[in-house]
């Protein structure tokens, strides 16, 4: 198949088209941080520059911030631990109850985020007895996370083979000093990916954090709620929104630097 | 290797066995076990899976088959079908499934035929520099919090936002709040998660066997139809669980810009909530679950669970 040069056109056309309404709301968000009016009117009546000092001043929102840092970053840890445990006994075992436990893993994002989250609320609340804190939204959050890290983990695991491991063990290496020095620098790359996604996915989560946070737990996302129908809030919304996408490049470019990287290699 | 046949026997470098630690027994002791290996892997994912998610899930399900004292408000713990069959026969429930669905649906539809053209010229189009750029592009917005971007949707869709604005010279205006504002903003939402795994798709298939097909004479359509498709069709199946199973669960963003529109994640969040009725609720949660469940044991052929 050889696309001609206005096949190619009209799918560089259709791109930027799609780029262009994937950026639009963006664009919407990030002119409004600077807009005089708070009720979003377009266009906007004038420059000011007074949400943007706010925002970093506002108490609430970076305590959110914070939260949402110590939440998403421990949910991430415990998924990368769980998540690299069950590819590997997925990938290199077969037993009775495989397709189960694969099901099993996507189950808690396949699954709309209200059931899981009525479901762990009456849980953590009817049956175990526990109060509701951080600690219940960071293993509520692991629990969907597992599946981002299982899928990048098991894709590469699925790419890489076994040989490697068979000679370093034959080389007299034992389990654990091969996937030390073998397994897991192969991984590494798409443990960072998985992670990235996992981090993202609880950063933003808002539907199960709704029904497994405590009283006086607030997430940024939580927090954005609250304040989100508020007019003298709703710009300094926008002011975090844009920062964030700004600053989540740094992160998304190291992954894909990585990638690239190994790409050539290959 | 010839180098090292000659050399005198007394110059080989011989590798001392290693040492009889207690970690190297226990690597050997597993080395010969490999099932004591396999549920040592096993046992904490499962632990924590089943534990917080199985046993979560069953217990609200059970739930569904008790009922609320009217009184007290409490639980009571009497076995009864009520609520399911209130569930099933319930016109409001019925009129509020088929207009999920059919939310998520269109929704499904419409990011498919978006991210299709947009992951095939990203994957076999762009150049490698490009292409970095543009999964960079395609995965920011997911960093933009998801109520920030609904709202910006309510502040596009308003009769001041920036939709009406750009429409108005020709004649057009925007379709307001309601249930296509719910679509294109589920859409917009989920669009990164069907691009990105039908992107890895098309990166999987190899440029030599597009080639191959115009060299036998295949035209650009008849490619893309028997080769490409075939090819990446779990990848888009994968991407459609995404947006199909977010899309069922949602009630935040169809309260921002739906109007008075309810989906059936309201209908459980009111009767968590507001009518403290979690029986009900419970009942309500089934059906998205049965729907998921068959929409699973249908694409689980197509190999689409791998590809997530």
């Amino acid at each position: 198949m050889r696309l001609s040069r206005a096949a190619r056109g009209i799918l560089a056309i259709m791109t930027g088209l799609v780029l262009a309404a994937i950026y639009l709301p963006l664009f919407v968000v990030f002119v409004n941080s600077f807009s005089t009016s708070t009720s979003l009117s377009w266009p906007p009546p004038g420059f000011t520059l007074e949400w943007w000092s706010r925002a970093f001043r506002s108490e609430g929102a970076l305590d959110a911030l914070v939260t949402s840092v110590q939440v998403a970053s421990v949910a991430t840890l415990i998924s990368l631990v769980l998540g690299t445990l069950i590819s590997l006994a997925l990938q290199r075992y077969t037993f009775f109850g495989r397709e189960a436990v694969s099901l099993l893993v996507i189950l808690p994002i396949a699954l709309p985020g209200i059931i899981t989250g009525i479901a762990l609320n009456n849980a953590f609340r009817t049956i175990l007895g526990i109060q509701l804190s951080i600690l219940t939204v960071i293993v509520a959050h692991a629990t969907f996370c597992i599946v981002t890290v299982f899928n990048n983990v098991i894709a590469r695991l699925r790419r890489q083979g076994t040989n490697f491991e068979e000679a370093s063990a034959d080389l007299g290496a034992g389990l654990w000093t091969t996937f030390r020095l073998v397994t897991f620098p192969q991984l590494r790359s798409a443990l960072f990916a998985g992670g990235l996604l996992a981090f993202a996915l609880s950063f933003d989560e808002i539907i199960v954090t709704t029904f497994t946070a405590g009283a006086g737990v607030k997430t940024l996302p939580l927090w954005i709620l609250d304040n989100l129908f508020r007019p003298n809030q709703a710009p300094i919304v926008n002011v975090i929104a844009v920062v964030l996408v700004l600053v989540s490049i740094i992160p998304i470019y190291i992954a894909q630097r990585i990638a690239g990287a190994e790409k050539i290699v290959r | 290797m010839t180098v090292d046949a000659s050399a005198p026997p007394g110059n080989r470098m011989t590798v001392p066995p290693p040492r009889d630690t207690l970690g190297r027994r226990g690597s050997v002791f597993l080395s010969l076990h490999p099932r004591l290996r396999l549920t040592l892997l096993l046992s904490a994912p499962l632990f924590w899976l089943g534990l917080v998610y199985i046993a979560a899930l069953a217990a609200l399900l059970i739930t569904a088959l008790w009922t609320v004292d009217t009184f007290t408000g409490q639980i009571s713990q009497t076995w009864t079908l009520d609520n399911i069959i209130t569930v099933l026969t319930g016109s409001l429930y019925q009129t509020v499934t088929v207009r999920t669905v059919g939310v998520a649906l269109l929704v499904t539809i419409v990011d498919i035929v978006i991210a299709l053209p947009i992951a095939f010229y990203m994957a076999k189009v762009a150049s490698p520099r490009a292409q970095r750029i543009l999964v960079i592009a395609v995965l920011m917005p997911l960093w933009a919090s998801y109520l920030v971007k609904a709202y910006a949707w309510r502040s596009v869709l308003s009769q001041d936002g920036i939709l009406q604005w750009l429409l108005a010279p020709f004649g057009g205006e925007t379709p307001g709040y309601g249930l296509p504002a719910t679509i294109i903003t589920l859409s917009y939402l989920w669009l990164p998660y069907v691009i990105l795994p039908i992107y890895a798709g098309l990166e999987r298939v190899p440029d030599s066997l597009l080639e191959a097909s115009g060299d036998l004479g295949g035209k650009t359509g008849a490619t893309l139809r028997l080769v490409v498709l075939p090819m990446i069709w779990p990848a888009i199946i994968a991407g459609s669980i995404f947006s199909f199973a977010l899309s069922l669960g949602d009630y935040i963003t169809v309260n921002i810009v739906g109007g008075a529109n309810q989906l059936l994640g309201n209908l459980v969040y009111t009767n968590v909530g507001a009518a403290n009725n979690l029986p009900l609720a419970a009942a309500i949660a089934l059906i998205p679950i049965v729907i998921i469940f068959g929409y699973l044991a249908v694409v689980r052929r197509t190999g689409a669970l791998e590809n997530l």
